[in-house]
């Protein structure tokens, strides 16, 4: 009998691949992606004004004590102006919405804020995107929330649609 | 009307395959002889009843019939006629119901044309194909009903992923069906003769066919299936290690290990109980491949629609049917007598080789697919990708590469180091001077693809030798199909180690009138054209390309737009000469930074890259060859004596 015990390896294994994918069915699939930055100060950085009416930013800007909505556009992106309302709300909810305009001109931001809004209280201009690179962000857009001593609190990837409010509304909240 | 006749029918065909479980199980047992003669009617009768099933639902597609759900949600009345018809299996219920299908087609074949399996065991293999028709209906009719009815009626359907609306959809997925639901004959045979205890030479030489009938399907399911991707994805590629391709690639490694080791079966009585495994495991792959791309617990490019709910109830069918298999193989295997033996230098030790090396290939392919399931279950999310499979499998492939031109020169039972040096010394030889010639010419190479195209010619001549001193119109056409099957392994390795080593790729931003250069090529930008089809828009860029001082010719990549449903698509533009293919695709125009119209434009230059397909195509010939050899063999010698002694070199 015990000769015969190997046979029925095939079939615990089965059992065993079984029981994994019964696991992974069940759990929840999110497409939230953890990045290594979360919990950590943003690099240090200094960006001139990408447009004239408003100031440059810089991580000393971000640690004054009040959290800020950090987000990462271009005014050539499309999912951008897809995004424009709900930061607008944002801001018009007193949130602290700062931006980083990716290789992008003035007189592009211009017409963009002329057709979808500016709610950005600061932009800097990330010509070469090495801010962008630095901050762990691989694409346009994409939303940091970072709390009063500059560390980052949540990365959201891809345009803030109106599902996606709450979650940055209590990451702001938390942050405070 | 035709959807409720649609429904009826695959109630019918249902009812029909219980019947034939019943009738099967029934007449196994001593006082039910008189019933064994009704089993294979019924099972023909299942196959009939639900491929008019089937062809009722390609009907609701063609008439773009909108009061069905599945019908409005994936196809639209200005789709052209023949994405109508392949929209039909273009989801996940019409893809079921293909499924079915073929399952109920293979096993009403085997009912009508099997002469030579012994009656007892054909009836348990009919009876446990109609068990895995039993689950699968059920899934259809409870979980996947693609006849259910939608109110109120929609004006406009959603029309079909644009990825599939392409000529090589009508086509692939059917082939590739046929291949890996076919594969379930193999493992209903593997049952059917556990359970009558009939494991032996002649109950191989029956199976040998369908074997390698469905092994045809699937190598030409994938090989179209690698091209579509390669001009359709428009990312140059032509093979990304996703998911879904991996579950086509799984049941084709196990199919291919169970072709050879049948052979030992049929021709020495050997590897009896390892024959059963792989039967059972190949149609496990096939079902396990399903489950995962059903399922939606990988993320593959192939995004189909994902349910839990389906998910588990395809689980539940997996378990239940390789679970108890498996339990049948270990209760009974042990019955199952050894073979006679062999030496180590001989035919069966090479196939041997070949198993084990195909084996850990699957298993590699295996662990590398669920990786990102292992690491959940951990904590974490990894997949591993490309780099993980060609580094493993690579050096694997190419062993086994040289085991397969070796194997076919050798004598069964015992041949000697000696004589097989001297059969080997020729390619032997041309590989060296391969080898020697590119170290020399083209030093830079990575080694896998230095030494897949050292192989290669070596390979090739070999995969020719058994031809070698035969006289050509007397040899058995089998061994025709072995050599040139095998000879297309050596070509399609010869187009991945060219395409691999070989490749020039450039990406540029180019505005009109400005060139960009590639390989040998030079390329002019002309500017963009809009253009308008039957349901997108498109750009397209208009390229006037020159090889050296030759004649220029115009190649037209586009980025398309499709309206139902909004989709961007890259249509690659591929111009095939003799020594490979300009691959040229179109971007979007570069963000506001660049003025003047610039795009842009990423070009490959891939030298023989086409051979990967066409040696894939070599493959299927050689198959089919040897199928229509098999078939003519048996019909020839009823007793099926010599059947498969005719392998052993003259």
């Amino acid at each position: 009998m015990r000769k015969h015990l190997i046979l029925w390896v095939p079939f615990a294994g089965l059992a065993i691949l079984v029981a994994m994918f019964k696991i992974s069915l069940n759990s929840p699939r999110t497409k939230e992606i953890p990045t290594g930055l979360i919990g950590q100060a943003v690099p240090e950085f200094t960006l001139a004004p990408a447009i004239a009416e408003r100031p440059g930013l810089s991580a000393a800007s971000l640690r004054g004590g009040r959290p800020h909505i950090v987000n990462v556009f271009a005014s050539w992106c499309l999912p951008c102006q897809v995004e424009a309302p709900q930061l607008e709300a944002l801001s018009r909810r007193g949130m602290n919405v700062v931006g980083i305009a990716i290789r992008d001109r003035p007189e592009d931001l211009a017409r963009f804020f002329a057709n979808f809004g500016n709610p950005f209280s600061a932009i800097g201009a990330d010509v070469d995107r090495s801010v962008q690179m630095n901050m762990g962000s691989a694409g346009v857009p994409e939303t940091f929330v970072v709390d009063g001593r500059g560390v980052i609190r949540l990365q959201h990837i891809g345009a803030i649609t109106e599902a996606d409010m709450p979650k940055l509304v209590a990451a702001y909240e938390a942050a405070r | 009307m035709i959807a409720e006749a649609g429904l009826a029918l695959l109630w019918l065909a249902a009812a029909l395959s219980l019947l034939q479980l019943v009738l099967g199980w029934a007449a196994l047992r001593p006082e039910g002889q008189g019933l064994l003669r009704i089993v294979r009617p019924v099972a023909v009768a299942q196959g009939a009843v639900v491929g008019l099933a089937f062809l009722a639902l390609i009907w609701l597609f063609l008439r773009t019939d909108l009061s069905v759900k599945l019908v409005a949600a994936n196809s639209h009345s200005l789709k052209p006629w023949l994405y109508k018809f392949a929209g039909a299996w273009g989801n996940h219920e019409g893809s079921m119901l293909l499924w079915v299908t073929v399952l109920a087609v293979a096993g009403g074949a085997v009912a009508l044309f099997e002469r030579r399996l012994r009656q007892d065991t054909l009836i348990a293999t009919l009876a446990a194909q109609a068990a895995i028709g039993l689950g699968f209906y059920a899934f259809l009719l409870f979980a996947s009903n693609p006849f259910e009815r939608l109110s109120p009626v929609p004006v406009e359907g959603n029309g079909l992923n644009p990825l599939l609306q392409d000529p090589g959809l009508a086509f692939h997925p059917p082939t590739l069906y046929f291949g890996y639901v076919g594969i379930s004959i193999a493992f209903s045979f593997a049952v059917g003769a556990l359970i009558t205890r009939d494991v032996g030479p002649a109950f191989a030489r029956a199976m040998r066919p369908w074997i390698l009938a469905a092994w045809i399907f699937l190598t030409l399911g994938i090989t179209a299936g690698s091209y579509w991707a390669y001009y359709e994805l428009g990312w140059g590629g032509w093979w990304f290690w996703d998911p879904v391709e991996n579950a086509s690639l799984m049941p084709w490694l196990a199919a291919t290990a169970l072709l050879h080791s049948v052979t030992v079966l049929a021709t020495r009585a050997g590897l009896r109980a390892w024959t059963i495994m792989l039967a059972v495991v190949a149609f496990s792959m096939s079902m396990i491949g399903t489950f995962l791309v059903r399922s939606g617990i990988l993320t593959s490019v192939h995004a189909f629609a994902v349910d839990p709910k389906r998910g588990t109830f395809i689980l539940a069918l997996l378990a239940f049917y390789i679970g108890g298999a498996l339990f049948l193989f270990a209760l009974r295997v042990r019955h199952v007598k050894d073979g006679s033996t062999f030496e180590i230098v001989s035919r069966e030790a090479a196939l041997v080789i070949n198993n084990l090396l195909l084996s850990v290939i699957l298993g590699l392919v295996f662990v590398g697919t669920l990786y990102p399931l292992i690491t959940q279950a951990l904590g974490t999310e990894i997949s591993v990708g490309p780099p993980y499979f060609n580094g493993w499998t690579g050096p694997f492939a190419l062993v086994l590469v040289v085991i397969m031109a070796i194997g076919p020169m050798l004598r069964w039972r015992r041949d000697s180091l000696k004589t097989l040096s001297s059969r080997v010394a020729v390619p032997v030889l041309l590989s060296v001077a391969a080898l020697v010639a590119l170290v020399v010419l083209a030093p830079g190479i990575r080694l896998l693809p230095m030494l897949g195209l050292a192989l290669a010619p070596g390979v090739f001549a070999a995969s020719l030798a058994p031809l070698w001193g035969r006289r050509l119109r007397r040899t058995p056409l089998f061994l025709y199909g072995m050599v040139i099957a095998h000879a297309g392994i050596a070509v399609s390795l010869a187009g991945m180690a060219a395409e691999s080593a070989f490749t020039k790729e450039t990406l540029v931003a180019v505005g009109p009138g400005q060139t960009a250069r590639v390989g040998g090529f030079t390329v002019k930008f002309n500017g963009v054209t809009p253009v308008v089809g039957p349901n997108w828009t498109a750009i397209e860029a208009d390229l006037e390309v020159r090889r050296g001082d030759g004649a220029p010719f115009t190649l037209r990549p586009e980025q398309r737009l499709f309206t139902t449903p909004p989709q961007p698509t890259s249509e690659a533009a591929i111009r095939t000469l003799w020594d490979g293919q300009l691959y040229v695709a179109v971007g979007d125009a570069t963000n506001q930074l660049d003025q003047g119209g610039r795009r842009q434009i990423r070009l490959w230059w891939k030298p023989f890259v086409t051979l990967i397909w066409f040696g894939g195509g070599m493959i299927a010939f050689g198959g089919l060859l040897a199928l229509i050899g098999r078939l003519r063999r048996r019909r020839g010698t009823k007793a099926g004596e010599i059947g498969g002694g005719g392998e052993a070199p003259a």
